[in-house]
């Protein structure tokens, strides 16, 4: 993901209106990143540490709560424009057009990375996401079964990201597993073996 | 204090002072307060008396004192020593005995506080006088009204009071801007700052994001800027090696969103406690970074519901993880779960925990979403929960 660029990831399936994946897939890039990270949202339901788990220090993030969601947008733009942020995240349930470019070219001045999750109150309003906006890249993210283990339990978490729209790219599906301590994902042994990966000598039985 | 003449706005002199005392006390101090004709008895009476208040009317001082004990005189501890050792107990006493040999043998200190008790010498009060505030104005002969104008000024005024703060080693943390108008009408804009700031640039920001809230009407004729509340702000050196990477002040920022309304800013950090809810708390966002985090060696969820949900469940008790359950209104089957993860009832904090356990479950279902439930209960014991299940977070 490019810095000083507009990156909007959601949650597939039911974690639309959660949007857990994508906050900590978005939590594992900014805690890839150096500097403070900026935090707005309107309803602050995360629980931090989770968050710690994947490298993201708490000492390290500053929240801003907003009352509406223009607060939210005006907050995202301002620390967007403030420069020497590691990250800028934002919690939106619109993105329209306009503001999307507006906070694209904040971050192209700034050189900051603007990450924007996307969460909608109700599932049905997640149909939104098709909509265009400026961002460089949109995600998203679903959940998938565990990597099975030979105990009874759940295993690393594996997600399928899914990267629906790259300005001047290629989109391309993977699946990933999870962030792990210090914020890394991996692609997941499984890859291999699917028809449509070109790696397919590296197939694991 | 010097309270002459003033009791009478306060209701009289009892009013006053146990006004006073209240106050402290609403303020968790504990507070002994007297009222006398000299400085030396109101000390005495203040320390020495079990009320909270005393009240010595004019010309009582006198009688008031006779009995108090010798520590009351603001003497040094040896000579209260010397004088307890040749059999003087109270001030009374020791008023009453020829003054020479108490000089002679003591120096001249017992005399003057004893006169300094009865008012036989004057000892006016030295007030604590507050600094005097910091203030820039600017008088126009034509009245403005344009925002530009006013941007203007208010940049001149910044700068004019930055120059001033700087002559006296000051920061600003409270600046007022009050805008007379014509019209005789006065309009305020207020930036707070959250450490001592003697920046041009960042003051002047603070106030120009909301010049538009200046209503101009029919011309603003004077702009005054105050320093309500300043600070020492000393200049410091910084030493750089020109190889580690510049760490940005966030301050400004933090000042900007602040200053803006209807936000609330914060950083969070650990608390030590097992119940999730109560381990993550709120703190201010300049607050010192002490690298505390959370233990790492169970998994958390991503969101946590500000309460716990009630879920229907199909369960083997006491210590399997659930079959199904259903949770706003949707039937799941699980796939594969951890657990359980036992947590135990603050008693230390909460007399109802006493008993209180919750065993917590990682679970999936057959799509692969995952949750955080939990049993109310050790699955065995009825006192130790209701055996009622809940859901408490969501996992990535």
């Amino acid at each position: 993901m490019a810095y000083g660029a507009l990156h909007e990831v959601a949650s597939g399936g039911n974690g639309a209106v959660d949007g857990a994946a994508a906050a900590l897939f978005i939590g594992g890039i900014a805690a890839r990143t150096t500097g403070k990270v900026v935090w707005c949202l309107t309803r602050f339901d995360l629980f931090f540490p989770a968050l710690a788990q994947v490298g993201l220090h708490p000492d390290r993030v500053i929240f801003v709560e907003c009352d509406k969601e223009e607060t939210v947008l005006a907050s995202f733009e301002e620390a967007l424009r403030y420069g020497g942020l590691g990250a800028v995240v934002a919690e939106l349930v619109r993105l329209p057009m306009t503001a999307s470019r507006r906070l694209q070219l904040a971050a192209e001045k700034s050189g900051t990375l603007g990450l924007v999750i996307r969460r909608w109150r109700r599932q049905t309003e997640a149909s939104d996401f098709g909509m265009p906006t400026a961002a460089a890249t949109r995600w998203r993210i679903s959940v998938l079964p565990s990597e099975p283990l030979p105990v009874p339990g759940v295993g690393r978490v594996r997600w399928l990201a899914e990267l629906m729209r790259v300005r001047a790219g290629e989109g391309g599906e993977f699946i990933i597993g999870a962030c792990d301590g210090q914020g890394r994902i991996c692609l997941s042994s499984d890859t291999a073996d699917r028809p449509d990966q070109a790696r397919q000598s590296f197939a694991v039985s | 204090m010097d309270t002459e003449g003033a009791d009478h706005l306060q209701g009289g002199e009892e009013l006053m002072l146990s006004g006073l005392v209240n106050r402290f006390r609403g303020r968790g101090l504990a507070a002994h307060a007297a009222i006398a004709d000299t400085w030396g008895a109101a000390h005495a009476l203040a320390r020495a008396t079990s009320c909270e208040t005393v009240i010595v009317g004019r010309g009582e001082t006198a009688k008031a004192v006779n009995r108090l004990p010798l520590s009351s005189l603001r003497l040094p501890v040896d000579t209260v020593a010397g004088l307890r050792t040749l059999g003087f107990a109270t001030v009374g006493e020791l008023a009453a005995t020829p003054r020479a040999p108490l000089t002679l043998r003591f120096g001249p200190e017992v005399a003057r506080r004893l006169d300094q008790l009865f008012g036989r010498v004057a000892e006016p009060i030295d007030p604590i006088r507050p600094a005097d505030l910091v203030e820039v104005q600017k008088s126009f002969a034509e009245p403005i009204g344009a925002p530009e104008t006013i941007e203007k000024y208010v940049s001149r005024l910044v700068r004019q009071l930055c120059l001033e703060l700087e002559k006296r080693g000051l920061g600003v943390r409270r600046a007022d801007l009050i805008i007379h108008r014509v019209d005789n009408t006065l309009q305020s804009l207020r930036a707070g700052t959250a450490k001592p700031v003697r920046d041009i640039a960042w003051l002047t920001k603070l106030f120009r994001d909301r010049i538009e809230k200046i209503e101009p009407g029919f011309g603003i004729e004077k702009l005054s800027l105050a320093a309500i509340i300043a600070e020492p702000l000393i200049d410091v050196q910084s030493a750089s090696s020109l190889i580690e990477e510049q760490v940005t002040d966030v301050t400004p920022l933090i000042d900007v969103l602040c200053n803006r309304g209807g936000q609330r800013i914060f950083r969070v950090a650990p608390v030590a406690s097992d119940v999730p809810e109560r381990s993550v708390h709120r703190i201010v966002p300049t607050a010192d970074e002490d690298g505390a985090t959370w233990p790492m060696h169970w998994p958390r969820p991503t969101r946590l519901l500000t309460r716990p949900e009630l879920i229907e469940v199909i369960a083997l008790l006491p210590d399997h993880p659930p079959v199904s359950f259903t949770w706003r209104g949707k039937r799941r089957r699980v796939k594969r779960a951890d657990g359980p993860e036992r947590i135990f009832g603050e008693w230390w904090k909460r007399g109802s925990e006493w008993t209180a356990v919750r065993d917590y479950f990682v679970i999936e279902d057959d799509s692969g979403e995952r949750f955080w439930i939990f049993r109310s209960g050790d699955g065995v014991d009825v006192e130790t929960g209701s055996h009622k299940w809940f859901l408490h977070g969501v996992f990535a």
